[in-house]
């Protein structure tokens, strides 16, 4: 993964089908990045299900929460209208995985993007990274504190 | 992550079944209207008969209201009826009723069980039977809980296999 300290790669994905989300337009804002294998898996359905339920946490520490894999932007539609996610996940699907290269949490072999999290911080630094074990939903507790530890920071 | 333990220590705030200096201590946390907990819910009766007075089991709220839009009202619920009391009975007429957790079933319920309908209604919208939920997901969520049923043993979150045999096999093993 990246090496925290370091710049986060700018990138630009489809939110939507018919729109497109950049990383610097986070800017001023924390921002969680979730990268995770695939849509509609029962892992990432429980992990995307539970920041759905997080998210009002992270909120409080002015971050907002993006998922990220390769599947299509329609195959997101249809996921997130499904689960009613309130945050979007971005498609990393052409050319494929390239975001994910990017950030170093592509698994080539099975063309999926690696369970992973970043944190980064309002200057769009790199603060915190995690990688999980694939099967394994990580929960939103090393977020949490990675958000907390970088609020101390600034208070202190 | 994994390796999780559990942040907020088992109080007189919990709601604790069994012995509760026991041995083994068991928290769970729970959706009422996730079909695993369901799934989980006769397991854990059959382990605590197994178990007798080494099991110490609680349970702590963890209602995933996006796709389970009764949970949060069902694990309320659940709160009010411990106001008088009646805390395990509706836990396990909720789960013995899963799929008829709207409302007015609910209400049924609260009659059912002999509560005072009237005060479980008025308990429903309170201030302190709401926070109690939402401080139980919170404890559990900062425990490192990514889906439901996740459970604590002695402390320590338990990412192994839940079913019956395993399970008591595991408990046994302490």
């Amino acid at each position: 993964m990246l090496a925290v300290g370091t710049p986060a790669p700018e990138f630009e994905l489809h939110s939507t089908p018919d729109q497109k989300l950049k990383l610097s337009e986070l800017k001023g804002k924390k921002v969680i990045l979730a990268f995770y294998p695939a849509d509609w898996s029962p892992v990432c359905g429980d992990q995307m299900g539970l920041y759905n339920e997080t998210l009002r946490f992270f909120k409080k520490h002015n971050a907002e929460l993006i998922g990220i894999s390769v599947d299509s932007k329609w195959c997101h539609l249809a996921f997130s209208q499904d689960r009613k996610f309130h945050f979007p996940l971005l498609a990393d699907f052409e050319p494929k995985g390239e975001v994910a290269r990017l950030y170093d949490v592509y698994d080539a072999k099975e063309g999926e993007t690696q369970r992973a999290l970043y944190v980064i911080d309002e200057q769009g630094i790199i603060r915190w990274a995690y990688l999980s074990p694939v099967g394994m939903n990580p929960g939103a507790d090393g977020i949490l504190n990675a958000l907390e530890e970088l609020d101390n920071v600034k208070q202190n | 992550m994994s390796g999780s333990l559990l942040t907020r220590k088992v109080t007189a705030k919990d709601h604790i079944q069994g012995n509760s200096s026991a041995a083994i201590e068991l928290v769970e946390y729970g959706d009422y209207q996730c079909p695993h907990c369901g799934r989980a819910y006769p397991i854990i009766k059959k382990l605590q008969h197994a178990l007798g007075n080494k099991l110490k089991f609680v349970f702590r709220n963890f209602p995933l209201t996006n796709i389970h839009p009764d949970a949060m009202n069902a694990a309320v619920a659940s709160e009010a009826a411990g106001k008088q009391g009646k805390f395990w009975e509706m836990h396990d007429m909720i789960f013995e009723h899963q799929d008829q957790l709207s409302e007015s079933y609910l209400f049924s319920y609260a009659q059912e069980l002999g509560l005072n309908v009237e005060q479980f209604q008025n308990d429903m919208v309170s201030e302190a039977v709401i926070s109690k939920v939402e401080d139980d997901f919170e404890s559990g969520m900062r425990s490192g809980v990514n889906g439901t049923p996740s459970f604590f043993i002695n402390g320590e979150k338990y990412s192994n296999n839940w079913d019956y045999e395993p399970f008591l096999n595991y408990l046994k093993s302490l």
